[in-house]
This record gives structure tokens, C-alpha cells and sequence, in this order.
């Protein structure tokens, strides 16, 4: 498979941390240096694993948010009860290093190349991150398939990449950008309101006839939630792909 | 209860297989249903279980200890890479 | 060991006490672990079985309410390497239930909803070092954690603790379980870091 062939076995390389950039109050991109990266495809994903001086490890997985080409990047949202996530968000300076595995993954992908199909992507707060790197790879291939990104976050500070989507949609007539809120609604917002249900689906997204290819990622509820949705309003199971967040 | 899917588990088994394994697709010997690895519950006990998204059995187990892993395959049958 | 990242301090730490066993590190979570959907079994179709004495012995979940309880603080350490000290757990003791069952075999297999099963020799369920839990902290154990009961054998890794435990098949022949078939130690003691095949 063109773009994941690697010459041995996947194995475990040193991320020194270039520079952060703060994108929401618990969200943290991190441009990294990876000797020995592997250009990535958009949708892939790291394995990160962090050490401590005792021993002890941690490890998570995170989509890199940069589009195939550009120095990888992570997005990486703080839980409150989390353990790598923390480090990450609030810790990890310039200079600091931690291992990581990949890129890795070719299910939850989407190459320009060759894209015919309409392009439906929902998002659930952090689950924005691969389609970042999506639309990012989209927009530099010069690609104009009819893509609707339905975006899912809890309040307006909460979403990730707010002015580069609206960049990206504006100087592009074959992207829309939807975007919802679930909590609170800020004064004189022209989005929409409420949690990703059948009916904001069957309003937003492409009619299953249009036969997109559809990318689900967010927290497992919500991602299940949707895939079950669309598929309740017609489009094939075969056609969605979901990738599932955990926490911590 | 937290369940995440095969892309979870796709270093792991990029580890173990020298290639990605996300696309290679399994048939259910328990219920016959065909999905991609991509696809298929995971769930992260004392090791990895992976069930089928139709039916939740179990479809593969996976322990790791460091410098050996175990893995049992036996709930899929016919995969296809 | 991989680089250490500097200023990374995990939810797992060290411990001088002497009550950490090696390799393990101290949490103070509780981290939820399970191999599957969590099964929820209604109280009045809950049962708890012991099969392989002289005959097979059962209780109703009221009838098993109605046994003598103890409340019992222990330490646990589960083989993906975190331990908890000072947990509260009430629970029957194995040694209670066992009084009903007239048996002489030398080993069970612990079996639970949804299918898990843990091996183990009958003397590592007896003498006071096991327990059928249905509370922990002092509430009635959460479905997450094995609720509405569990197996707690402290003394061995976590896993052999079943979660969602509905009886014990009791055999002559030792005969291993979910993991023990899988690469994990078929005894599992953790102060020898019993945690695989061979160690």
C-alpha cells in the first residue's frame, strides 16, 4: 500500500516538540520533529507512549492533524481525568521529546487522488482532527469533489480550528462547513443548535442516493450515534467509516 | 463500559504484521458477519479483545508482555488482506 | 525503558511501603477494565452456582443477600501494573458458600456473564482469602466493576478477580481460563510477578 509500505517492523521513534500552538482554552496543537517520519496520509494516526522517571508509561493514540507532507502535527485536547493528555496540553515545551509510533492506519484514510465521491465528514468535538489533515490534503490537491464537514462541539470557544474552517469554506465553493453547538449558543449565532441527531443529518448531509463516502469521529457515543443515524436514513453501513475516540 | 475500534489497535498489529492491518477483512465464526479490521470492537481489559461489531463475539486476543505478544485468532475465519 | 519525557509524572507512581509488589506503581483511580459489553443481569434472574460436589448447589440473589457478609480492606494490583491499596469490599465468603457443598475437588474455574472464566486451586478460594463482593467503598458494586458481583481473590492479579462471577465449576483437573489460554501466568501470584507464560 503506497504511503504506509515501511521496510521493517513499525517501531517506536523519538518526537521532539518544534513549537505549540494554543488553538482553545484545553486545546494544544504540536508541530513536532520526527527523525525518520514517514509522510503520513491523511486520516492516519500516532501512537504516543511517554515515560516517566520511575518507569512508568503511558501510551495513547492521536490523529495527526497536518496534511500529508507538511512536518507532522498533533491536536490534542485536555480531559480532566486524563494522564497523557495533561502532559501534553499544559507540559510539553519546545525542546521536550517523547516516543511515538507511525504513521499508522489505512482504514480511516481519505486520498484526494482518484476522489469521485461526494465527501461527507461528522465530527464530535476533538474528532475534528483527522479531518483537518482531510481538508488540508483536500484543499493543496486542488480537489472539488462536494464535501459538508458537520462539525459537533459544545460551545463556540470549543471549536477547534474555527477560522481556518471558515477560510478553507469560503474561498471554496464545493466545501460546507456546518457547524453545531450543543451547550450554549453565544449572542447572534448564525449555526446551528443542538446534538447531532436524524433530523440535522437528513437536513445537512448528502442524500444517500449521492452515495458519499462518509467519515464518522468523535467519542464512541457520538460516533455510534451518527453511524446509526445515517444508516437509519438510507446510506450504507459499508459506506461510513468510523473511528472511535476514548478518553484519558 | 469504554469500546473503541480496530483503528485503536492498528500499531499493534502494524507491529506485529509488518504492515497495516486496518483494511484486512475477517469473517465471524460465529455469526458470518464480514468486517474490516477497522471496524471491529476493541476492548481493553487485562489484554486486547476484539469482538464483532454484529454480534460482540470474540474475535481475537491479544496479550503483550514486552518482548512477546500472544494473539488468538480463533473466533475469524478467512481473512483477506 | 523508552527516552523519559521530562516533567511526565503518569497516574501511576512508586511507593516505599513495602506493599507494592514489583513492577507494580500506585494509583488512586480506579481504572475500569473489561473484555466486553458490560452484561446486566437482573436481580431476579441473578444466580450464583457451585457445580461439581455432590450436587450442584445454587443461590437466588436474595438467598445469597440472606448469607453471613464481610467487610474485608485490600490491596489489589491488576497485571497491566497498577495496584490500589485500602479497598473496601463486602462480600460472602467463598468459605461461607462452601459450607453448602460437600466436595473434594482440588481446583475451580470461576465462570461470569458474558463468558469470562479464571482458574485457580480450590486452597487459593478458601481459608479467608476469597470473597463473592457486592459492594465496594460502601456501595453496592457498580456494574462497571463487576456489579452486582465479583470475585475478589486479592491475594493473586486482578484478573482472577470475574467480574459479573456467577459460580464456580469445581474439578479435579486444573483447567485454564479466558487469559490463562491466552499468555497470562495460569497461578498469577504478584509478589513473584507471576504475569505470563514462563515467568
Amino acid at each position: 500500500m503506497a504511503g504506509t509500505a515501511v521496510l521493517g517492523r513499525l517501531t517506536w521513534l523519538v518526537a521532539e516538540v518544534v513549537e505549540g500552538h494554543t488553538e482553545t482554552p484545553r486545546v494544544r496543537t504540536l508541530v513536532l520533529d520526527v527523525p525518520g517520519w514517514h509522510t503520513h496520509r491523511a486520516g492516519q494516526h500516532v501512537d504516543v507512549r511517554l515515560t516517566a522517571e520511575d518507569g512508568y508509561q503511558a501510551e495513547r493514540s492521536y490523529s495527526i492533524a497536518s496534511a500529508p507532507g507538511e512536518p507532522p502535527a498533533l491536536t490534542v485536547e485536555r480531559l480532566d481525568d486524563g494522564e497523557v493528555s495533561p502532559y501534553l496540553v499544559n507540559e510539553a515545551a519546545p525542546g521536550d521529546r517523547f516516543e511515538l509510533r507511525g504513521p499508522i492506519g489505512g482504514y480511516f484514510v481519505w486520498e484526494a487522488e482518484g476522489a469521485d465521491d461526494p465527501l461527507l465528514l461528522v465530527a464530535g468535538g476533538s474528532g475534528i482532527v483527522p479531518f483537518r489533515s482531510m481538508l488540508r490534503h483536500r484543499a493543496e490537491a486542488g480537489s472539488t469533489v462536494p464535501t459538508k464537514l458537520l462539525y459537533s462541539s459544545r460551545t463556540f470557544d470549543d471549536l477547534i480550528y474555527r477560522d481556518e474552517l471558515d477560510e478553507l469554506a469560503g474561498r471554496d465553493d464545493s466545501l460546507e462547513v456546518v457547524e453545531t453547538l450543543t451547550r450554549v449558543q453565544p449572542p447572534g449565532w448564525t449555526g446551528r443548535s443542538g446534538r447531532v441527531d436524524s433530523d440535522l443529518l437528513r437536513e445537512v448531509a448528502f442524500p444517500p442516493e449521492r452515495e458519499p463516502r462518509v467519515y464518522v469521529c468523535g467519542p464512541t457515543n457520538f460516533a455510534e450515534a451518527v453511524a446509526e443515524g445515517l444508516v437509519g436514513l438510507g446510506h450504507r453501513p459499508e459506506r461510513i467509516r468510523i473511528e472511535r475516540f476514548g478518553g484519558t | 463500559m469504554k469500546r473503541l475500534d480496530g483503528n485503536s489497535i492498528a500499531g499493534v498489529l502494524e507491529g506485529l504484521f509488518g504492515r497495516d492491518m486496518t483494511l484486512a477483512t475477517g469473517r465471524c465464526t460465529h455469526c458470518g458477519a464480514e468486517n474490516e479490521v477497522g471496524a471491529l470492537h476493541v476492548y481493553r481489559a487485562a489484554g486486547i479483545v476484539v469482538r464483532c461489531p454484529s454480534c460482540e463475539a470474540i474475535l481475537i486476543r491479544i496479550v503483550e508482555a514486552g518482548d512477546r505478544t500472544w494473539i488468538d485468532f480463533r473466533g475469524l475465519s478467512t481473512v483477506e488482506l | 525503558m523508552g527516552i523519559v519525557s521530562r516533567g511526565f509524572r503518569g497516574r501511576g507512581h512508586s511507593d516505599d511501603s513495602g506493599r507494592l509488589p514489583p513492577g507494580q506503581y500506585l494509583t488512586t483511580d480506579f481504572p475500569v477494565l473489561s473484555a466486553g459489553p458490560t452484561p446486566h443481569t437482573p436481580l431476579d434472574e441473578w444466580t450464583f452456582a457451585i457445580q461439581g460436589g455432590a450436587e450442584p448447589v445454587r443461590w437466588t440473589w436474595d438467598e445469597f443477600r440472606a448469607l453471613p457478609t464481610e467487610t474485608v480492606t485490600k490491596d489489589i494490583h491488576c497485571v497491566t501494573k497498577w495496584s490500589k491499596f485500602d479497598t473496601e469490599w463486602e462480600g460472602v465468603s467463598i468459605d461461607t458458600l462452601l459450607e453448602s457443598v460437600d466436595h473434594d475437588r482440588a481446583y475451580a474455574v470461576a465462570f461470569s456473564d458474558g463468558g469470562y472464566t479464571t482458574n485457580l486451586p480450590v486452597e487459593d478460594l478458601t481459608d479467608g482469602k476469597a470473597w463473592v463482593a457486592f459492594a465496594y467503598g460502601g456501595e453496592p458494586l457498580d456494574p462497571e466493576h463487576g456489579g452486582p458481583a465479583r470475585l475478589l481473590v486479592p491475594h493473586l492479579y486482578f484478573w482472577k478477580s470475574a467480574k459479573w462471577v456467577r459460580g464456580l465449576s469445581l474439578r479435579d483437573e486444573d483447567e485454564p481460563g479466558f487469559w490463562e489460554t491466552n499468555g497470562y501466568h495460569n497461578y498469577g501470584d504478584p509478589w513473584r510477578e507471576q504475569r505470563y507464560w514462563g515467568d
